[in-house]
């Protein structure tokens, strides 16, 4: 299966230069098509490898970490509906049958905010800080909003997106009253994320780190429905979701789903 | 410098409990300050101070205050990497982002089934209220598949990350300790290498301590 090799410091918005056609093979029915322009002279083996596809949350995560990093990889569609990912080969990437796995060499991960983490560790250097800069204790903060948004902000926030955004897509009804609960939770939190985002420009300090990126691929789904209010409604909130969402490389990750 | 810590909380709390467990492993002097629950102190001053999200734990280092357990337990193997128990496996690429792979399985897979079967099999009944047992059912259904997941890994390895104790072990105790005294422990028992890790990091003399804090 050919996978499309993205050279994510060729830009900006739109893919152009070294793109790949990329054949569906009867594993995987995805749409991605690239025109091409490269010969295959110019074709590099990425060491870096995304199983996942581009409107997966869970990849969005990983895809916008490699993109802040300014990384090379390659994107490896994983044919959901025919329940690639809950068989072989991809449960010995992901014993949990879900995507997004990576394979940098001979390290195979699952687990999109493991695997962020281990890009901005492994990769420090290049790129985007995604991390606070400094000490153990600056690092810290990092460290409890990167939980926040696990712990707090996820588990609600995901249960939106699906009730509005991916029943649809699936044939399904979204239920109101449970839109209606998962809203009222979702105020509560997003009244800590005003009050917190008053005192620091992003969540976890002055700098862009992880802690923000992972909210990314959720609120950009949820800005494209009415739940859009309940961050509009809040000044400070409106304008971190603004500042992280303009982002070059989310652009580029919003991008790949239009492929 | 370890005795500045303070930790905000109480040792009943499955969370709390993991940062307990976390300073004991590290052999560091801290003190309880116990929050009023009951009285529904952590939603006020001065624990909203403290944690925005009105829970315990909250930690405060010097002049650092952390919430979120799962933060706590990292910055505290951070910050003290080199004193008493290495909680996470340092130096080696692949070790420590196997680690975080694991960290998170807890924290996404395991955690979000296995603490809602401890509040209905334990903690409503502290609370007045009556289990469900058609919730029950469905929570065991889901954590079985974790559990064979567990199980396949731990054959490979004898704790999760690999070959060491790390935070991402650690990180399960406080719940299955509580499910362990439930009906919910034959998940655990009739997986041969789950029993066997559960068996392992229940013993650790760290965690024991942990225990007896329950018991004063």
């Amino acid at each position: 299966m050919m996978g499309t090799i993205l050279q994510s410091r060729l830009l900006p918005i739109k893919l152009s230069h070294s793109s790949l056609l990329f054949s569906p093979s009867q594993h995987s029915r995805s749409n991605l098509k690239f025109t091409s322009k490269s010969s295959p002279s110019t074709i590099t083996m990425a060491s870096i490898k995304v199983h996942g596809v581009p409107m997966s949350t869970a990849t969005m995560r990983v895809l916008a970490a490699l993109y802040e990093k300014e990384l090379e990889f390659e994107l490896i569609p994983v044919d959901m509906r025919a329940g690639a990912h809950k068989q072989e080969p991809f449960l010995s990437l992901n014993p949990f049958g879900q995507i997004p796995a990576l394979q940098d060499g001979d390290l195979t991960l699952f687990e999109s905010r493991a695997i962020t983490e281990y890009i901005a560790d492994e990769y420090s250097e290049k790129g985007e800080k995604l991390m606070c800069p400094g000490c153990n204790k600056v690092k810290a903060l990092t460290k409890v909003w990167l939980n926040v948004e696990g712990q707090q902000f996820d588990p609600i926030a995901s249960k939106i997106a699906f009730e509005r955004v991916f029943k649809g897509m699936f044939g399904m009804t979204t239920d109101p009253a449970a839109v209606q609960d998962l809203e009222g939770k979702l105020v509560r939190v997003l009244d800590i994320y005003e009050a917190r985002l008053s005192k620091s420009e992003f969540l976890a300090c002055d700098c862009f780190t992880l802690a923000d990126l992972h909210h990314l691929p959720v609120i950009h789904y949820l800005m494209g429905t009415d739940s859009k209010a309940l961050f509009e409604s809040r000044p400070k909130v409106c304008e971190w979701v603004k500042k992280i969402t303009a982002r070059p490389a989310w652009a580029k990750v919003v991008d790949l789903q239009k492929q | 410098m370890g005795g500045g810590i303070k930790v905000h909380g109480l040792p009943i709390s499955t969370a709390t409990m993991r940062v307990l467990a976390t300073l004991y492993e590290k052999g560091l002097d801290f003190e309880i300050v116990p929050v009023d629950m009951k009285a529904g102190a952590h939603k006020q001053e001065p624990l909203i101070s403290l944690n925005p999200f009105g829970q315990i734990p909250a930690l405060l280092d010097g002049d650092l205050t952390l919430f979120e357990s799962r933060a706590i337990t990292e910055y505290i193997a951070e910050e003290y990497s080199d004193k008493g128990e290495k909680l996470l496996c340092q130096g080696c690429k692949k070790l420590k982002a196997t680690t975080k792979v694991w960290l998170q399985v807890e924290g996404q897979q395991f955690d979000p089934i296995a603490s809602k079967l401890a509040f209905e099999r334990v903690f409503k009944g502290m609370l007045g209220m009556t289990t469900d047992p058609a919730a029950v059912e469905d929570l065991e259904a889901k954590l079985v598949k974790v559990l064979d997941i567990y199980e396949a890994r731990l054959s490979k390895s004898p704790f999760l990350a690999g070959d060491c104790f790390t935070l991402a072990d650690l990180h399960h105790l406080p719940i299955i300790y509580y499910l362990m005294g439930t009906d919910s422990k034959k998940l655990f028992e009739s997986r041969p290498k789950v029993k066997e890790w559960i068996k392992k990091i229940t013993a650790r003399p760290a965690w024991v301590k942990v225990l007896h804090l329950q018991k004063q």
